[in-house]
């Protein structure tokens, strides 16, 4: 006869709203460990998705996923010209925050090395890859921003014309793809003022100094375009991803690349490694201490809840030792109930956090390890937790069952 | 009801002795008891509050060790003093029943399953358990209730449960603590001749602590304890006559 299961059963209701309560704190321990997962996942997703070999940064930088890398986009063509290397592309990559339909929009502007690169890699849900080299993007589901739909971004209007579902960047915000020209365009737009300043004030600045006044042709070039005046630097890319050709050394190809002191390579791997030992590890170890706290909270309850329950029975344990129950059937007692408490709880956990976890903000990714573990973990905190009231309940004398 | 020759005692006490705390705050709650009661023998345990009933009995179900004197039961010794001879929550399980003033049966179980669980952990098969449970509430008349939680029970059928689940490992002998105390006269009555009949026809040997003096014409004897010593008297009616 199981005697948990029965006395369970008689305090039906008790034991709900108690197994609810640790079902909710342990949703909250599944919840933490799955944002992390799925920081990871998110923060990863690009590097894994854009497929290059090896990662072309700023000199003495660890990349744009750590820090500002600001390469010459013609850097592009040095590396192309390195033997073993199949394919380089620039890599523009940055946050933007916009006002869209009175609602703030952020996203990760993501350059595609047009015309090479359309997009074709990128894994539509709807729609198709850029077709033209101006005024096209492919938006990410997470912006809410549906196929045809047309956006000011800068001076210039965009249309939607692919979706994505599920690609964001590390900080969780969706991944918009336009050509790299676009991106750029968007990255370095200012006002229209600003740019009337900036050129009154090169103006300013020739007319101050005598090669100004000896070459008065300097005075026009300094009210025109940019890209018109040669002392300017170049637009600038954040890195170069390059892809090997098939059987190529990857080490020849990295040592060439290393010996040129304007820039530094990462692997694939090494990229990533950087990104997670930078912003994830910290999110980790804050996950990772809710986490720790949060089990020793739900142990502690799950403790004094059993301890409570034990308490209430007080006087049928006496009577069951008066009977000569042994202490492995009142230990099982009350074990099996703490067992059982933590059990309903996990899995209360597990089934809430199917139906919430989607509607969460960031991702929340669920992997069978983390339920496996997380399982285990309610098994031990169960036990622990039994133990104060097993302890009781072998310290009660029998004779309590005689007190009127 | 005398015992029979060839079957040892359901226990036999002798030369009991009981002391609480020392020197100043030494209080002796039994002195020099001595008692034997045989198998088939209902006997009956008198006297005021406070005056050593309950240390007796506790000490008989081996939940009280005397300061001195042995108890044996069932021919086995137990007790020596202090010191127990034997695994003394192993033997109650195996040899000793109890029923107390209430039934306390275990609210989570049904009717059935208060008599079973003390089956089960004397280690008999749940299937087998549950057929004996049933056979003794048919015999103490409570089988109709056998599925009912003990809150739906009326007083009388708890106390029959309780003394159900007493008899269920065919103890040598039942103790039994102010059994009636919570039942009106006439349901009293009843479960006092329940006792009677266990002893009777189940030869078990049954004392019962009572103050219900309308029922002593039940027992075979009557002990009458006063300041932790025991008298024992053979015929009850000189008992009542005599308060």
């Amino acid at each position: 006869m199981n005697l948990a299961v029965r006395d369970v059963r008689h305090n039906a209701g008790r034991f709900a709203f108690t197994t609810l309560g640790v079902g909710l704190l342990l949703m909250i321990v599944m919840g933490m460990g799955g944002i992390y997962r799925g920081l990871i996942y998110e923060a990863t997703l690009l590097v894994d998705s854009v497929g290059a070999d090896l990662w072309v940064v700023q000199g003495s930088t660890r990349g744009p996923f750590a820090e500002i890398s600001r390469l010459p986009a013609n850097l592009e063509d040095r590396v192309l010209a390195v033997p073993g290397v199949a394919r380089a592309r620039r890599f523009v990559s940055h946050t933007i925050q916009r006002e869209h339909q009175g609602k703030l929009l952020r996203m990760v502007v993501q350059g595609l090395a047009w015309p090479d690169d359309k997009g074709e890699w990128v894994p539509l849900v709807a729609g198709r890859p850029l077709r033209q080299a101006h005024y096209e993007m492919i938006a990410d589901q997470s912006l809410h921003l549906p196929l045809g739909e047309k956006i000011r971004l800068g001076k210039d209007v965009y249309e939607i014309v692919g979706q994505t579902r599920g690609l964001v960047g590390s900080s969780g915000d969706g991944l918009a793809f336009f050509t790299i020209s676009d991106a750029m365009a968007i990255q370095f737009d200012v006002p229209g003022e600003a740019m009337r300043l900036e050129r009154a004030a090169r103006r300013a600045r020739v007319e101050a100094i005598d090669l100004g006044r000896l070459q008065p042709l300097l005075l026009d070039r300094a009210a025109g375009l940019n890209r018109g005046i040669p002392a300017l630097a170049t637009p600038q890319v954040s890195a170069v991803l390059v892809s090997l050709q098939p059987g190529a050394d990857a080490a020849a190809v990295r040592r060439v690349l290393s010996t040129w002191p304007d820039i530094t390579v990462y692997s694939t791997q090494e990229q990533k490694d950087l990104l997670l030992a930078g912003m994830v590890d910290k999110a980790r170890r804050q996950l990772g201490l809710f986490r720790t706290l949060l089990i020793i909270i739900s142990t502690i309850i799950i403790a004094l809840i059993i301890y409570t329950l034990t308490l209430d029975k007080i006087r049928d344990i006496a009577l069951l030792k008066l009977i000569g129950a042994r202490n492995t059937v009142i230990g099982g007692l009350i074990l099996q109930q703490a067992l059982l408490m933590g059990a309903c709880g996990f899995g209360i956990a597990w089934w809430i956090g199917q139906y919430l976890f989607p509607h969460f903000p960031r991702l929340v990714l669920i992997a069978n390890e983390d339920l496996v573990s997380l399982g285990v973990i309610v098994v031990v905190i169960s036990t622990l937790a039994s133990l104060l009231g097993i302890w009781k309940a072998l310290h009660v004398e029998p004779n309590t069952v005689l007190a009127v | 009801m005398s015992a029979n020759s060839e079957t040892p005692p359901a226990i036999e006490v002798s030369h009991l002795r009981k002391v609480y705390g020392r020197g100043h705050t030494e209080v002796v709650a039994i002195r020099d008891a001595t008692l034997q009661i045989a198998r088939g023998e209902i006997v009956g345990m008198l006297g005021p509050s406070g005056s050593g009933k309950s240390t007796i009995l506790t000490a008989m179900a081996l939940i009280n060790p005397p300061t001195a004197g042995q108890i044996t039961i069932s021919g086995k010794p137990v007790m020596d003093g202090p010191r127990a001879l034997v695994d003394a929550r192993a033997f109650r399980r195996r040899h000793l029943g109890f029923v107390f003033q209430k039934p306390n049966l275990i609210p989570f179980l049904t009717a059935l399953e208060n008599v079973q669980i003390a089956l089960e952990v004397n280690d008999i098969a749940p299937r087998e358990a549950r057929k004996r449970a049933l056979e003794l509430l048919d015999y103490l008349g409570v089988s109709p209730r056998a599925n009912n939680l003990p809150d739906a029970l009326s007083g009388g059928e708890q106390q029959r449960v309780a003394i159900a689940r007493a008899l269920a490992n065919n103890p040598s002998l039942i103790l039994a603590d102010e059994p009636t105390a919570a039942l009106d006269s006439k349901l009293g009555r009843q479960v006092m001749e329940l006792f009677a009949k266990v002893a009777h026809e189940r030869h078990a040997g049954v004392l019962v602590v009572t103050h219900d003096l309308r029922t002593l014409d039940i027992f075979d004897r009557i002990l009458d304890v006063e300041d932790g010593a025991i008298q024992v008297r053979e015929n009850p009616a000189t008992v009542t006559s005599a308060r």
